[in-house]
């Protein structure tokens, strides 16, 4: 009883959030009402015992996406007249969309009435398990290599990023510390004499 | 767990460490010692080889649960890549220092494009597969765009960034389904699943076709061929060189672990695709090469026409058919190795040879050379002795076996067009008169390197046997 009240308060936040997400005019105002929705969603899933993709949910998204977005925004400089008009120019796409998944969700509400397939509710483990140290397990032993390989694949993206960004090229503003140490008064500072000004 | 069990996967897990110890080193040596880097990385691949070849062993075994696999055929194509590998540093080395790219990134991505291609040649699951090619491909993706001041350069490995991402999606929603249907991502579990007469159906046919097309698009074959040329030509010479070779092998790896170990038995179903895509290459291959003016676009489209040739013998669904399609694909690096070479040997300081002309008179230039570069050619065209003939005609062998005379012709025609624009590049060679009369500035060893490459397609013709029976063994 408690757990569906939980969930429905949840629910309608990120239903809520999901509309700020779309309706508010600053770009930045939107990024954070996605953060609100995907801490909500995290809940979800912590409701549905599945607490390691409530903690990857917010690691993931919230720690480095949404960060990642919020850096991209603020660097565009977008400009919020024109972010307004592209509401009402993107809307037949947005409603095919939307009635493909209204489509697809009609479909599982029907396979729920013929009773196959889907679960009544959220599946309930036994007392003391923990999907994350079933996760962790089968991560570390059966499929190791793989592990190592995903690993393996992102120190290859460090190198190739660094490989490709870290080049002398003209117009770069990077410091030279040892210059800007070194630099002494008479580089910055010129000494101009002139005559004294009438007072207006 | 023993650290002994870990064994069979040393040359892997050895390259990765010694590609570490590069990475590291790297950072500490200065510009004008760059060359230790280099000298480094052919130890690298040097042990790396000789732990290849230490550690084999006849009968196959598979570890980490199943997803990795170590067997002859595994062996052969790992120390052929490792080889190839070490050549296209050596050809490569003064070509970098002339162009101001001598830097230590070159070979680390070089080493980890072979990690990428060890574990997939290797690979026993879907996931360890599609995570090799994804190493492979983007290791191959960043070496395009190694120079960065060159436009060109910039274009094609954006081209072959976004084409390779929508590739690899195919080809993993391909993976998505066969493992959907048959509840395994390890081989051969899926080659005992799919005998279940409800797993065979349209759903996983229609996985397979997403698999074929990702496959294809990574051999570069007609109708996903069109990043290839782009690619060959916009990319420097010795990131061309690297993706013409090699990759090859892993790319033979890619499809025959997946469609001929675990998807053998419904070889009816991937037979047509196969066929299509293959005879596709060897006719577009063969006739667009004949309007190419740039050599490296040319020889592009003989790639395409090579793998059309490879397709065709793995569509055969016989023994002799892989037996054949391993011969070719061991041979074919071997040739395009010492083609690149060439190309390479000739380009130097703000000057790529890139255009069929720059190969005008070469004769009167280096004699020597130009019975090499005669060499190449001839073993790309399929001229007997060399090498290249006995690898075409394997193959149509194999087609004619299994019963697909329409197709054997074909072959034949297909080769026959294919021999008029290698031979033209010998008659630029020997018959036109040198608009350029300088000496070819290359190190000795390269020089040696480069020459051993050539002859080899000789001695390899005359002596075949060996080769022939180590394919017979290894399918």
């Amino acid at each position: 009883m408690f757990q569906t009240l939980l969930f429905y308060v949840f629910s309608t936040v990120l239903i809520a959030a999901a509309l700020g997400v779309i309706f508010s005019r600053n770009p930045v105002h939107s990024v954070m009402f996605l953060v609100l929705a995907f801490f909500n969603s995290a809940v979800l899933w912590l409701l549905a015992e599945a607490e390691f993709l409530a903690i990857v949910m917010v690691l993931v998204y919230v720690g480095a996406v949404m960060v990642l977005f919020i850096f991209v925004v603020m660097m565009l400089d977008i400009n919020i007249e024109e972010v307004s008009g592209s509401l009402t120019r993107y809307a037949p796409l947005g409603l095919i969309i939307s009635a493909i998944m209204v489509f697809e969700l009609m479909q599982i509400i029907w396979l729920r009435g013929s009773e196959r397939f889907v679960l009544e509710g959220f599946a309930s483990m036994p007392e003391g398990y923990s999907n994350t140290k079933a996760l962790g397990a089968i991560l570390y032993t059966e499929h190791v290599y793989a592990f190592e390989l995903a690993a393996v694949l992102l120190l290859l993206a460090i190198v190739a990023a660094i490989t490709l960004t870290m080049r002398k090229r003209p117009g770069l503003k990077v410091q030279d510390i040892n210059q800007q140490v070194s630099v002494r008064r008479e580089d910055r500072v010129r000494m101009v004499k002139m005559d004294a000004e009438e007072r207006q | 767990m023993n650290f002994t069990e870990l064994l069979p996967a040393a040359p892997e897990i050895l390259l990765l460490g010694l590609i570490c110890v590069v990475l590291v080193a790297d950072l500490f040596i200065s510009d004008e010692n760059r060359i230790i880097t280099f000298w480094l990385s052919i130890a690298a691949l040097f042990c790396t080889g000789w732990v290849t070849i230490a550690t084999q062993s006849a009968a196959p075994f598979t570890m980490f649960s199943g997803s990795y696999i170590s067997d002859s055929l595994s062996h052969v194509l790992k120390v052929t890549a490792i080889g190839i590998v070490a050549l296209v540093f050596m050809y490569s080395r003064d070509y970098l220092r002339q162009n101001n790219l001598f830097k230590g990134e070159f070979f680390i991505l070089g080493l980890f494009g072979l990690l990428g291609m060890m574990v997939m040649i290797s690979a026993n699951s879907l996931l360890t597969m599609y995570l090799g090619l994804e190493i492979l491909s983007l290791s191959l993706y960043a070496m395009v765009a190694f120079d960065r001041d060159s436009a060109e350069a910039s274009e094609a490995a954006m081209k072959y960034f976004v084409l390779g991402a929508i590739a690899s999606g195919t080809l993993l929603y391909g993976m998505s389904w066969v493992y959907g249907l048959t509840g395994s991502l390890q081989f051969h579990e899926i080659a005992v699943a799919i005998n279940d007469p409800e797993i065979n159906g349209l759903p996983l046919w229609f996985g397979i076709a997403f698999m074929v097309v990702g496959i294809s698009f990574k051999f570069g074959a007609v109708p996903f061929h069109m990043w290839l040329p782009d690619v060959y030509q916009g990319a420097r010479s010795a990131v061309t060189l690297y993706i013409a070779s090699a990759p090859k092998l892993a790319a033979l790896a890619l499809i025959l672990r997946i469609l001929v170990d675990g998807l053998g038995s419904l070889h009816e179903v991937w037979q047509g695709m196969i066929l299509v895509v293959a005879v596709l290459s060897i006719i577009i291959g063969n006739v667009v090469a004949i309007a190419q003016t740039n050599i490296k676009r040319m020889l592009a489209y003989s790639t395409i026409a090579h793998v059309g040739f490879i397709l065709i013998a793995i569509f055969c669904g016989t023994e002799q058919g892989y037996e054949a399609a391993l011969f070719y694909t061991l041979t074919y690096v071997v040739m395009a190795a010492g083609t690149f070479g060439m190309i390479i040997l000739l380009s130097r300081q703000g000057f790529e040879a890139e255009n069929l002309e720059d190969f005008k008179g070469l004769s009167s230039r280096s004699p020597w050379f130009a019975l090499m570069m005669l060499f190449f050619m001839f073993g790309l065209a399929g001229v007997p002795p060399w090498i290249g003939f006995l690898a075409k005609l394997n193959a149509i062998a194999a087609v004619l076996d299994a019963g697909y005379q329409a197709l054997a012709v074909l072959m034949v025609l297909a080769s026959v067009v294919g021999a008029f624009y290698y031979l033209r590049v010998i008659k630029f060679v020997y018959f036109d008169e040198s608009t350029d009369k300088t000496a070819l500035p290359v190190a000795l060893d390269t020089k040696l390197v480069l020459s051993l490459n050539g002859v080899a397609l000789l001695a390899l013709g005359l002596m075949p046997g060996w080769l022939l029976a180590l394919c017979a063994i290894v399918i």
